[in-house]
């Protein structure tokens, strides 16, 4: 598929790069595998399910209320899919602003990642707005006392800088020579806009809970819960980029050039290790917001065991096994600290949004079988444009005719 | 440019006279908003409500929510606590105590003087008029449903059996009626006259006077300085713990918790650009000096 001529006609060019080499037929036919199966029957509940929200509405698809007005398309899609796909960030800081070339080939696939991940958190934001036809309202109405509007205008500039981000393995793919030096020309001022951008908006997403004291449960409410967040989120983010390496290896390995598998152990090791001192990063500031905000009093309850469960099986574990594992050279260890640590990311997010927040009330919220359904979607939705792409773009190898500029 | 001695003590004078014209105002920039001075509000006292719910009824009626699944004269809505939602946007709560006469507690939006829903939307949908009615805007709502979860009071409510115009519902103090100087329908058809409508520093004065004048009142307004000061205040004769208020929202305006946080950011965008500008430069002069020293595979 790397074969890559400039003079064919728009039919062998579409036959070549969009359907692999297949005629439509034989594509068709390679297309049933078990994987597609189970991602083809969730797509088949899902796509309707959300269907049915748009002309339902939330009251017929949810288990929301007005006491907990907030759910899983938030907690999972927005907080939780945002904070684990920073991996693209990191990626493009450590190469291109501190100058790690040896982890060059995970950048396209990071950046991927990243890109996806922020599409469908907010696909699945615009599925849990009441009105997501006015979701350009806050950018003429500017309601710039408010947090939220913030995450809103970094979320949606940073999306389009991911998108100029990955754009060279787009354009590679079509052949565009000339683009592809123009788009090289940005390429340091979108790293550095993008960074700032990230900084700004995972901190705000933290953030925007510290208008509500007394509705989240002070364990987890605190003046520090920004930084909390950036710094879980840089974790998370570290985190999946090896989680999500040992799955393009596995899966996509023959795309993958030999030197790059014996990198990849190298770049495992040296993310855990990354991935350890931003856990013991995000520990000390747990710590510190807690004695801080004076709220250790609250730990002799069931609420304090629940927080024990979260920072002692999510973060310190984790952290203890990442340090282990750099020791003993286990990349079996970095790759399951790695799990549990984007687990410690999904049970945190849901603390604070769903699980602590509106603590008091007496209502409790459980989400509705179609909320699981439509985040399900979203999902198998991201992973299959995920493999649409990396079986057709330069992501995994890079052609030789567009070599680093 | 060129400046004789008297170009240049005119200059002076005219300095001086800018220097004292500035002195008249204040020599720095208030951070406080103390409210719109002729602001209205309601006072509750929660003593002399009886829980005949007319006002629910009225509120019902003057909005347009449509007939309540249980009659306003049906006493069974005591037996649960209830909450505002989108067909009532104020209830009537009963609290009962062994040996001690009932408490009824009306529960509507508070007007806060400051209000956090304001503060969290980000399309500006709220507005706290000059009047003190804290109102919100359909048209701008895109319907994040940040305002619910802000709301100290869990006030706001939601229509999710909309599903193409929802719209989030609340007491707007019947500001349309307020502004042809009308009172508030709940205030107009309270029998009891547990509901005073009027200037919010007035409403001050008439609840001190209360507490002083008889003993059995507790000594606190709520809504006096909760969460910064709200329109709508309670004076009572049971303690307020005891009747579902939250004694602990304290008395900072909650918009003010994330002023702190949202100045750090045009900060953070002045300075990081710089900084990893920095790095980028000092990494790209290793490579070129060729001391790149980073110990993975070279490209």
């Amino acid at each position: 598929m790397s074969e890559h001529t400039m003079h064919t006609t728009p039919r062998e060019w579409i036959r070549e790069n969009i359907f692999l080499g297949k005629t439509v037929g034989e594509y068709i036919r390679s297309l049933i595998t078990p994987f597609n199966i189970i991602a083809g029957a969730i797509l088949a509940v899902g796509i309707p399910v959300i269907l049915y929200r748009f002309l339902f509405g939330l009251g017929a698809s949810t288990n929301l209320s007005d006491t907990n007005p907030w759910g899983m398309w938030l907690a999972f899609d927005m907080f939780f899919g945002v904070a684990v796909a920073t991996g693209g960030f990191i990626m493009v800081v450590g190469v291109y602003i501190f100058g790690r070339d040896d982890y060059k080939s995970m950048v396209r696939p990071a950046i991927l990642t990243g890109f996806l991940g922020y599409f469908f958190a907010i696909a699945g934001l615009v599925i849990d707005l009441g009105r997501p036809w006015f979701l350009p309202k806050p950018f003429i109405y500017f309601g710039t006392a408010s947090v939220l509007f913030l995450v809103a205008e970094h979320l949606a500039l940073y999306l389009t800088i991911q998108f100029f981000e990955f754009l060279p393995a787009a354009v590679e793919w079509l052949g565009w020579r000339k683009v592809r030096h123009h788009l090289h020309k940005i390429h340091i001022a979108l790293i550095i806009l993008g960074s700032v951008l990230v900084m700004g908006h995972q901190s705000a997403l933290g953030a925007m809970f510290l208008i509500m004291p007394s509705r989240l449960h002070p364990l987890w409410y605190s003046t520090y819960i920004p930084y909390l967040f950036f710094a879980s989120c840089i974790a998370g983010g570290l985190a999946m980029l090896i989680v999500e390496s040992m799955i393009s290896h596995k899966v996509f390995g023959h795309q993958v050039e030999a030197s790059d598998h014996e990198k990849i152990h190298r770049m495992t090791m040296g993310l855990g290790k990354a991935a350890g001192y931003t856990l013991f990063a995000y520990f000390c500031l747990k710590i510190l917001s807690m004695v801080h905000g004076f709220t250790w009093q609250h730990l002799w309850s069931g609420w304090g065991a629940w927080l024990g469960v979260e920072v002692i099986g999510f973060v310190v574990l984790p952290l203890w096994m990442f340090t282990r594992a750099v020791r003993t050279d286990s990349i079996k260890m970095v790759r399951a600290a790695s799990i549990i640590t984007v687990l410690g990311i999904l049970v945190n997010r849901f603390n604070v949004v769903v699980i602590g927040l509106n603590w008091n009330a007496p209502e409790v919220y459980i989400p509705h079988w179609m909320e699981v359904m439509g985040s399900l979607t979203l999902v198998t939705l991201g992973v299959l444009a995920f493999r649409w792409v990396v079986n057709r773009m330069p992501v995994l190898y890079r052609l030789p005719e567009f070599p680093d500029e | 440019m060129a400046m004789n001695r008297r170009g240049f003590l005119k200059l002076l004078a005219g300095a001086g006279a800018a220097g004292a014209a500035s002195v008249a105002k204040p020599s720095r920039a208030s951070e406080e908003f103390e409210g719109y001075p002729d602001r209205y509000g309601v006072l509750c006292d929660i003593s002399r409500c009886i829980g005949c719910r007319s006002c629910e009824q009225a509120c019902n009626q003057v909005n347009n929510l449509g007939a309540p699944a249980e009659s306003f004269d049906n006493d069974k809505v005591f037996e649960t606590k209830r909450r505002t939602s989108s067909t009532a946007h104020t209830v009537v709560n009963k609290y009962q105590k062994e040996n001690r006469p009932p408490a009824f507690v009306k529960t509507q939006c508070m007007h806060c003087d400051e209000p956090a829903c304001f503060s969290a939307c980000l399309a500006k949908a709220f507005d706290k008029t000059p009047e003190g009615a804290v109102i919100w805007n359909e048209h701008k709502c895109i319907g994040c449903r940040y305002c619910m979860q802000a709301c100290p009071f869990y006030i706001p409510a939601y229509e999710y059996d909309n599903a193409f115009t929802p719209r989030v519902t609340k007491c707007t103090m019947c500001y349309p009626r307020i502004k042809d100087g009308g009172v508030p329908a709940c205030v107009e058809t309270c029998p009891m006259d547990a509901l005073i409508f009027g200037k919010r520093s007035e409403l001050i004065t008439i609840a001190r006077k209360r507490i002083i004048n008889d003993s059995e009142y507790v000594d606190h307004i709520y809504g006096e300085h909760e969460v910064g000061g709200t329109s709508w205040m309670y004076i009572s004769k049971q303690p307020f713990e005891e009747l579902g208020f939250n004694m602990h929202l304290g008395t900072t305006a909650l918009p003010k918790l994330t002023y702190g946080y949202l100045a750090t950011i045009p900060v953070m965008h002045i300075t990081l650009p710089i900084i990893l500008a920095g790095f980028y430069v000092i990494s790209k002069g290793r490579k070129v000096s060729g001391k790149d020293e980073t110990k993975g595979v070279q490209k």
